[in-house]
């Protein structure tokens, strides 16, 4: 091939390059740079220390966000198993039907929850009119959880399906000749093949559920910050803090990070990974 | 067990679907409780197409969508075409920073945007408003076009380039000619994933856009603050069935162009035999 053209060709990538350079990769340096140098410019450690301050709102973060992505693996699993058993037709459609919530802003999906958990909600309504209630479901620990499985649950049933579909039935076919019934040949044929759906699924959840500060004011009022209401907090919010705000969003990066790595290790046949 | 799996999926879909029903009958109620229905009313469609700020920021929100889908289709082609031709190493990092986008959680990429564009407007007087919610936009979407042209390069077979140039094309018209064709598959799937994602984004529009360039989610938003507003059911039933009708419409003729591949297919093995 032409040298000149060929060196031409990677030429056309470099708007690209700036752009990214410019618009990504200088705003997290700048994110870094305000949670360690101060006004005047000096480097300081204060930010990051006094992220410690707000250790129960992380820890609640981040049980809250593994307990929504758990119930939501539980959820998918068997919706996903049974998904991709179906013929092929059917499987598109359904795939369809499934998704189809998540096309919807996820603003409008929460504040549908609003609606039915209030005091003067319909479930509330129903229940009042079988002699129950009311009961206090909204500005609950418990509404904001559901509010996140409900939002995220697409993420989990998507990537589990897609590796779930390319498991051939003969394989299963072969499990129950050679023995298994159909549990056993769940847990040691299907389950193992599936642990890269699990793994994204798994981080496609637990990163924006852990990061979310919309569905946690919605649903949670004000007494459920999570570590989102935080930093928008800091930025937008009354006790403007530049500082602390990139302090904590850098922290809330390092723990998305882990995460991710944590679960490519567990998952070690990375070569067909499932991105959305 | 036939059963009860069809048992497990109708619940799973109850649980999907009932929120989304129960605004939508909500929306035709007379009054504006939440419980009770007392009567059929357009009223609050009407309301809602009254309303100039929902339809001056869904004329945002189109606006804005359609610009950084484009100008990120053409940036994120552009630079798989350049990426495809680095070495290992050099595509690895591009790569590598690509995805950064795309596992930041939004809020993060949403604030260190804000910071920036907050450098900007003290050093350049650059105020938020349409342009930083562009950037912003077209930052986020980019990424995504280059995970969906890359493959695309991938897939191609490297000699039809050269065949082409050894047939006489030259450089520029065999791109146009043979690989154009071949990746616009990916070209497609990109920008249309990008539109998507512009229309609706609401977490790093609400860190990057100005009081003058606020888009529909923005709106809904500050509209969900107030107690209680059935113009939100109005016009969550009128997105469902936007929503309905384009995955429908996408459904039948992604399955008419299967058909006529098979069909193409048939007549092929015809051939051959």
């Amino acid at each position: 091939m032409d040298k000149k053209f060929n060196i031409g060709q990677k030429l056309v990538a470099s708007p690209y390059i700036v752009w990214v350079a410019v618009f990504v990769v200088v705003p997290l340096l700048m994110v870094a740079y305000f949670a360690f140098f101060g006004d005047e410019g000096k480097f300081t450690l204060e930010y990051i220390k006094s992220v410690g301050q707000y250790s129960d709102i992380f820890i609640r973060s981040i049980w809250m966000a593994a307990v929504a992505t758990i119930i939501c693996l539980l959820i998918s699993y068997p919706l996903a198993f049974i998904l991709s058993r179906m013929s092929k037709k059917t499987q598109s459609t359904m795939l369809m039907i499934v998704m189809l919530p998540m096309w919807m802003n996820f603003l409008l999906r929460t504040y549908a929850w609003m609606t039915l958990l209030g005091n003067e909600g319909l479930i509330n309504h129903l229940l009042g009119m079988i002699g129950l209630g009311p009961f206090k479901m909204l500005n609950t620990v418990g509404a904001v959880i559901l509010g996140m499985i409900y939002n995220y649950l697409p993420y989990m049933i998507l990537p589990l399906y897609s590796v779930m579909e390319k498991i051939d039935p003969s394989v299963l076919e072969a499990a129950s000749d050679l023995g298994c019934n159909r549990i056993k040949a769940m847990f040691r044929v299907v389950v193992p093949l599936s642990i890269p759906g699990i793994m994204s699924g798994i981080t496609m959840v637990f990163v924006p559920a852990i990061s979310t500060f919309i569905i946690s004011r919605m649903l949670g009022g004000g007494g459920n910050m999570l570590i989102g209401d935080l930093i928008e907090m800091q930025f937008l919010g009354n006790a403007y803090n530049p500082n602390l705000g990139a302090a904590i969003s850098l922290v809330l990066m390092v723990i998305v990070l882990i995460i991710m790595a944590a679960m490519h290790q567990l998952d070690s046949s990375d070569d067909d990974r499932v991105l959305l | 067990m036939k059963k009860l799996s069809k048992l497990y999926v109708s619940l799973v879909l109850l649980f999907l679907y009932v929120p989304i029903f129960v605004m939508i009958v909500f929306s035709f109620n007379t009054t504006k409780s939440r419980s009770v229905l007392s009567g059929f009313t357009l009223e609050w469609y009407a309301k809602l197409f009254e309303n100039e700020l929902i339809l001056k920021s869904l004329g945002n929100t189109i606006i804005i969508a359609v610009c950084a889908s484009i100008i990120s289709t053409l940036l994120g082609t552009l630079a798989a075409i350049g990426i495809s031709r680095m070495g290992k190493f050099g595509k690895a990092t591009v790569l590598g920073i690509n995805n950064i986008p795309i596992i930041n959680p939004e809020i993060v990429t949403g604030v260190s945007l804000m910071l920036l564009f907050v450098f900007f407007k003290a050093r350049m007087s650059m105020e938020f408003g349409f342009t930083t919610l562009l950037i912003a936009h077209i930052t986020f979407d980019v990424p995504y076009v280059v995970l969906n042209v890359m493959p695309k390069f991938r897939q191609m077979t490297p000699h039809i380039y050269e065949a082409a140039q050894d047939l006489g094309c030259g450089p520029f018209k065999s791109f146009i000619k043979v690989v154009l064709p071949e990746i616009m598959p990916g070209i497609i799937s990109g920008f249309l994933m990008a539109f998507t994602f512009s229309l609706d984004d609401f977490v790093i529009s609400y860190f990057t856009s100005g009081p003058t360039s606020q888009t529909l989610p923005i709106t809904i938003y500050s509209m969900t603050r107030r107690k209680v507003s059935p113009e939100i059911n109005a016009l969550s039933t009128i997105i469902f069935v936007v929503v309905v009708i384009v995955l429908v419409v996408k459904n039948i003729m992604e399955r008419r162009s299967l058909n006529v591949k098979k069909y193409a297919d048939d007549d092929s093995a015809e051939i051959i035999e």
